[in-house]
This record gives C-alpha cells, sequence and structure tokens, in this order.
C-alpha cells in the first residue's frame, strides 16, 4: 500500500502531470496560452514515431513469438466488447439518446495513444519492461470499437450510420495508425543497430516533447470542460470515472490469460481504459453526424484521460503489481 | 471594365467531410471552388477552436463562384453531403470579371 502510495505521488509530481495540471488550469483560468494547430500536430507526430520505432527495436531484440499474434488478436476482442458493455452502461446511468452513447461508447472502446505514451514512461521510469509489440496492439485497438458502435446503431434503431467503404477506409489509414504501425515496422526492420543512429532524436528529446504535448492536452482539455456547457455532470461524469476502471478490470483479466508480462498487462489494462479523442471522434463526425461530439470529447479529454493520468495508471501498474509480482 | 453576374456559395463544414463536399460539387460539375481554414467560431454545437487540435476536426469554408443558372445543381449536390451535419450554407450576389471561367 506504501509503494502504490509512493508510486501515486511520484506519478503526480513528474513533469508530464504537472504540465498536463499547467494547461488545464491555464485553460480553465482563461488564459490566451495557446498551441498553434501545427506544433500540436508536429509534437503527435513526433511521438507516435518515437513510440512506433521503440516498439519495433524491441521486438526486433526479443525475436518473434505467437504471443504478438495472441496479443493483437485479445485486444481487438476488447476494443470490439467494451463499447457493449459502456453502451449498457450509458443507457442506465444516463439520459443519452442511442446515438449519443453508442458515439460516446465508440470512443471508450478505442484507445488513446497518449495515455499509452505516458504509461509506458511511467514504466521506463520504474524500470519496468513491457513487450516491445504493445505499439501494434494499441494500433489494432483503435477500429474494432467504432465497428461495434456502428453496429450498435444499426441494431438500436438510433437512425442509421453514413459512411461506407470510403470511411473504412479512412479509418484504417487514419495518420496515426499509418505511421505508428510504420514506425514500428521501421523499428523491427532496423533493430537495435539502426536506431543508435536516431537515438538522440527519438530518445533523448522524447520525454521533454510529451510534456509539452501534454501541456496542450491540458489546455484543450481545459477549454473542452470550460464549454461544454454543463453537459457532463451526473451520471455522464461518473461513467467517465467507472468506465475506466471497468476497462482496466478487463484488460487486466485478458493480460493475465494470455500470459503478459507485469508491463504489458499494465499497458493492456491502460488501453482497455482509455478513450479515444483523436481517431473515433473524426469517424463518428462521418458515420454519426447527430451524435453531440461536445459530450464524447469532453468526457473522453476532460475527465477519463485526466483521471488515467493522474490515478489510473499509478492504480493499474499497482493492481498488476500486486496480482504478478515485481 | 465589364463585370458578369454571379453567385457566390460558402459552404462552412467539418473538416472531415471536406472531401466528400468537393468531390460531389466536381461531381455536380463544379470546375472550381476554395476551401479556407476556420479559426474557431460557436454554434448550437458550442464553441470551438482549431488551437491545439490534433484529429482532423474543426471547420473549413467551401468557396465557389459560379453562373447563377447553375446554382439549383450545386446546391442539391452539397446539401446531400451536408444535409445531416453542422455546417452553414449561404448565397450571395457577386460579380465576377471573367465570366468564361465559371
Amino acid at each position: 500500500m506504501q509503494a502504490m502510495m509512493e508510486l501515486a505521488a511520484d506519478n503526480l509530481l513528474s513533469p508530464i502531470i504537472l504540465s498536463f495540471v499547467l494547461g488545464l488550469v491555464a485553460a480553465l483560468a482563461r488564459s490566451d496560452l495557446a498551441f498553434p494547430e501545427a506544433v500540436a500536430k508536429g509534437m503527435s507526430l513526433y511521438l507516435l514515431f518515437a513510440i512506433g520505432i521503440k516498439g519495433g527495436v524491441a521486438v526486433a531484440g526479443n525475436g518473434m513469438d505467437m504471443q504478438l499474434g495472441v496479443s493483437l488478436l485479445a485486444g481487438m476482442a476488447l476494443s470490439a466488447l467494451i463499447p457493449f458493455i459502456g453502451f449498457a452502461m450509458l443507457r442506465v446511468m444516463t439520459r443519452l439518446s442511442v446515438v449519443d452513447a453508442a458515439a460516446v461508447a465508440a470512443h471508450y472502446g478505442s484507445i488513446s495513444i497518449v495515455t499509452f505514451v505516458a504509461a509506458s514512461s511511467v514504466l521506463d521510469a520504474q524500470g519496468i519492461v513491457f513487450e516491445g509489440y504493445m505499439v501494434a496492439v494499441a494500433a489494432a485497438m483503435e477500429a474494432p470499437a467504432i465497428l461495434s458502435a456502428l453496429w450498435l446503431i444499426s441494431r438500436k434503431g438510433g437512425g442509421g450510420a453514413d459512411g461506407g467503404g470510403h470511411l473504412w477506409r479512412e479509418i484504417m489509414l487514419n495518420g496515426s495508425i499509418v505511421l505508428l504501425v510504420g514506425a514500428f515496422a521501421i523499428g523491427w526492420i532496423v533493430g537495435p543497430e539502426g536506431k543508435a543512429e536516431i537515438d538522440a532524436f527519438i530518445t533523448a528529446p522524447f520525454k521533454g516533447i510529451l510534456c509539452l504535448f501534454l501541456l496542450d492536452m491540458g489546455l484543450v482539455a481545459g477549454r473542452g470542460l470550460r464549454q461544454s456547457r454543463g453537459e457532463v455532470r451526473g451520471g455522464v461524469l461518473a461513467f467517465g470515472l467507472i468506465m475506466p476502471l471497468i476497462g482496466a478490470s478487463l484488460g487486466l483479466m485478458v493480460g493475465l490469460l494470455i500470459g503478459l508480462s507485469l508491463g504489458g498487462t499494465t499497458l493492456l489494462m491502460v488501453l482497455s481504459a482509455s478513450a479515444s479523442y483523436i481517431a473515433v471522434p473524426a469517424a463518428m463526425r462521418v458515420a454519426l453526424p447527430a451524435a453531440n461530439p461536445a459530450i464524447s470529447l469532453t468526457l473522453a479529454l476532460g475527465v477519463t484521460f485526466p483521471f488515467n493520468l493522474t490515478i489510473g495508471i499509478p492504480l493499474y501498474l499497482a493492481v498488476a503489481t500486486a496480482i504478478l509480482g515485481s | 471594365m465589364q463585370m458578369h453576374e454571379a453567385k457566390r456559395v460558402e459552404i462552412i463544414i467539418e473538416a472531415v467531410m471536406e472531401g466528400r463536399l468537393t468531390a460531389a460539387l466536381q461531381k455536380a460539375g463544379v470546375t472550381g471552388y476554395t476551401v479556407l481554414p476556420v479559426m474557431g467560431g460557436a454554434g448550437r454545437s458550442g464553441e470551438w477552436s482549431r488551437e491545439g487540435q490534433i484529429g482532423r476536426s474543426g471547420m473549413v469554408a467551401v468557396v465557389c463562384l459560379i453562373r447563377p443558372e447553375r446554382l439549383e445543381s450545386l446546391l442539391e449536390a452539397a446539401f446531400a453531403v451536408v444535409e445531416r451535419h453542422i455546417g452553414v450554407v449561404s448565397v450571395s450576389d457577386t460579380k465576377v470579371v471573367r465570366a468564361e471561367r465559371f
């Protein structure tokens, strides 16, 4: 218990969390601090590239095994399943319409790559190794949730979804997924020797850029909360705090079932607990235009993301450590 | 200088729908359009700003200058795309110098 409290305190006082808090406070206080769109995009491209390369190099170093395929399938199954649980909870806990509930559920089935990056940086700081292919698992967990949400809409009579084949090409070839998977493949091909050539670029500045990126995420989250006009409260707010715990529990069970390491299990918990705010919002705007984007974005970015960042990650790590041992 | 009557159609739509809208316009015979970034704004769905956004979020403005007789077919094509989405479609009278280009 004491170790868990220490880990939580270390996490809360880490530069990445404090940067996020700075952004959040600045936005809530109506400061004009802002990142230009191109800078935010540039930082996210850097982080995706760096995390992809690192994952690929780790797989090149440790070799391939069946576990990679099993983990990919398990991640996709989790992503497809979580929206059904989320949808049922939202229909019971809130007065959201079928369309809004399905859109929110899709966000929670999919993943937040920034939460994944923050969690992997906590694991690195603690000296806990994890399977490099968890990066590929993260990429595989982006899309199945969207499919589940669209299926829910077609079954529950929410007015039908737009989209078709064009939408699926956009989802599967989403820039974040292409860069993450592509960088993972590059890392895998070039291995540790190739990484050594670009190490100064992808390792040393990583945490600093992550801090700046989280400062921007804090600003976006704060602005979202300020402008949410009271849409996120009561049952909806409670959902944003309970759903990550349910997702993490599912991630823990699956991690144990498929035999992931402590680090890998923690990351699968984090992925299952996190909610998308890049890939899914765009897909939902195209497929379910009737859904209110303010609800799902504010919930994912303003409630669940800060929760996972501050309390969730140390909690999931502590629970996984208690079960798997350090 | 000789000026010619024309219509200026401005469609402000979510950035994710830009490709679908411009494809529909081209299919309807529109030969040219301009896409402008929109910095931010407010409407029925609340306030938003382009700053700090990372996904394909926000809005864009698609502007077409066309001959008045082509207005109806353009609006029909555009409306098929924007009907269920957040956005604003407006039409105004304007004049152009080189009519053969529209």
